[in-house]
Formats: structure tokens, C-alpha cells, sequence
């Protein structure tokens, strides 16, 4: 029963469709925009550092230079509508950027914050 | 009369041969591949594709998010499936471009089949050729297509400012940069202009 509920909580968290759980798009925000060094040397890396702090705009991929189009749903209506792609997108990101996956929470704040956008 | 009619003819077959020794030794494209009848609109120099262009589409949408979507004839068969394993990919120089096994073995399953072995056009097996024995040399690293004794050979003119301290260029895996038709596959000197300097011949 339990396990089902987390299933359900996940699923959820990427399909965006209950409002049910906690997501906090100010977190998503703030976690978007926060720099995180690198054990490898590499110069300290946040999301914006590929995707920009502002969300309507396009990106740049930070080492083929190879343009990101605009995360913001408000004017990228591609944005947010596939699963499978958030989820893809999510796990590598988090490892790119973070070092590691990023949690269910985190996720679910990333989300709200794009969503908001 | 007949002496000076015997001296024309000399000079002629002179500067005949002339001509034909600096055709055979010009390093111009026009005629390396003359085999490959892939053209493309009507342009015979500016069009034609001298690495098979990207056919599959989950290959172009998935690598092509990135990075151009480099030709299969780019690297042999054993290097891409290098490239294609679940762990290179975590690390994929530097990024995690992990993949779905469904979605992975279609790419992998397409680069193998249509790498530069087993490329129609000359140029592409020229990096098969020329990229085996140095993916063996490269350790534990992944292939690279700018470390194949080819690639390297045509790019070994280019001065180091105009592509890795370009920053309108910034690296030689950047072949779209300064190749114009790279997405097309066509990669003949003739499309060639470096940002910030222009056509390139060598």
C-alpha cells in the first residue's frame, strides 16, 4: 500500500497532473539558479548555465554551443508534455550538474518552477 | 622548319605533362570521389554529400540534441559501438547521455551497419582506414573522430586560432562551425568558411 502510494507520488511529480504533493516552484527556483562545484575541476555549473535564468529565452549547451529552446511552457508549448522526456532530461541533468540524481522533492520543485514560467 | 616544328611540339608535350602531374598532385576535392554520385540539387562541387547524410530519425533526435548528429561514416563500426555502450555513455566525453537499452540498440544497431567499413563513399572509409589502429592507441578513452589519423591529416594546416581559440568555433568537433554543409554530409573545401576568417583552401 505504501509502496503504491509512492509510485503514485512520482508519478504524479512528473506528470504534473495532482497538485497534491508539496512542489515549491520558489525551491525550484532557487535550486535552478544555485551554482554547484565540480570534483572534477570543471568550472561550478547550475542549470542556467546551459538553459539561462531566464526561461523564455533559448539556451546554449555548454560545450557544443548547440541551442537549447526556451524551457518555459508560456512560450514553448512543447515544454512539460512528454513523461518520458522530463524524466530522461531530469536524470542526466541532475548527474551533469549535481553529481548525482536528484531527488523525488527536487524534481517535483523543478518541475512546478518550469511550470510556472 | 622542321627543327623549330620538333621544338614546338616538345614544349608542347612539356607543358602538357606539366598539367597533368599538377592535376595528379593538387589536393583539391574536385576529383577524390569521383565514384560518389550523391548530388544533391544541381550544384556538382558545392552539394554533394561525401559522407552519407543522417537516415535515422531516432539517432538525429536523440544525438542531434546535443551536438550535430555526426555521420555514421564518420568512425567504424567497432568505435561506435564503443561510444554506444551503457557505461560510455554515463560518461559520454564529459556529459551523461544515458539512453533507454530499446533506444540505444536502434542507434547503435544504425551507426554499426552504416559506419565508414561499410561506407559507399570514399571519404567516409578513409576514416575507417585511418581510425583504427589509433582507437587502439587512444586507451581507455572513447574514439574521437578529430583523433583519426584522417582527420587530422586534412585539418594539420589549420592554425589552432581559428578554430580552438575561436570562440565562434571554439573546438574541431564543432564540423558545422566551418563546414556549411556538414548537417548534409557534404565536407568538400568548397564549403568551408571559418567564422571570423572565411573560405579556407589548402
Amino acid at each position: 500500500m505504501r509502496q503504491h502510494l509512492v509510485i503514485t507520488a512520482i508519478t504524479a511529480a512528473l506528470t504534473f497532473s495532482a497538485a497534491s504533493f508539496a512542489a515549491d516552484p520558489a525551491a525550484g527556483k532557487a535550486a535552478w539558479n544555485a551554482e554547484h562545484a565540480q570534483t572534477d575541476g570543471s568550472p561550478a555549473r547550475s542549470c542556467a548555465t546551459c538553459h539561462g535564468q531566464d526561461l523564455t529565452q533559448a539556451g546554449r549547451h555548454a560545450k557544443t554551443g548547440k541551442v537549447i529552446e526556451p524551457m518555459a511552457p508560456s512560450v514553448n508549448l512543447q515544454r512539460l508534455t512528454d513523461p518520458e522526456k522530463i524524466e530522461k532530461w531530469l536524470a542526466r541533468n541532475c548527474k551533469w550538474t549535481f553529481e548525482r540524481e536528484c531527488s523525488t522533492n527536487e524534481k517535483a520543485d523543478f518541475i512546478s518552477y518550469i511550470k510556472t514560467q | 622548319m622542321n627543327n623549330s616544328k620538333r621544338i614546338l611540339s616538345m614544349i608542347a608535350i612539356g607543358l602538357f605533362s606539366l598539367g597533368v602531374v599538377s592535376v595528379a598532385f593538387s589536393d583539391d576535392d574536385n576529383d577524390d570521389d569521383g565514384r560518389s554520385r550523391n548530388h544533391k540539387n544541381s550544384g556538382w562541387v558545392e552539394s554533394r554529400a561525401d559522407i552519407a547524410p543522417v537516415t535515422n530519425a531516432t539517432y538525429g533526435k536523440e544525438c542531434g540534441s546535443c551536438h550535430m548528429a555526426y555521420q555514421p561514416g564518420l568512425l567504424p563500426a567497432t568505435a561506435w559501438t564503443q561510444v554506444m555502450t551503457p557505461a560510455a555513455l554515463a560518461n559520454h566525453y564529459g556529459d551523461d547521455a544515458s539512453l533507454s537499452d530499446t533506444i540505444r540498440n536502434e542507434i547503435n544497431g544504425y551507426l554499426s551497419a552504416n559506419a565508414a567499413d561499410h561506407a559507399a563513399q570514399t571519404r567516409a572509409q578513409a576514416f575507417a582506414v585511418a581510425a583504427a589502429p589509433n582507437a587502439q592507441n587512444q586507451g581507455n578513452a572513447l574514439p574521437r573522430i578529430t583523433k583519426t589519423r584522417y582527420f587530422m591529416r586534412k585539418h594539420d594546416e589549420i592554425p589552432a586560432r581559428l578554430v580552438t581559440g575561436n570562440p565562434e568555433v571554439g573546438s574541431f568537433s564543432q564540423c558545422n562551425q566551418c563546414h556549411r554543409g556538414a548537417a548534409d554530409g557534404v565536407y568538400n573545401e568548397h564549403q568551408v568558411s571559418i567564422p571570423g576568417h572565411g573560405r579556407w583552401a589548402d
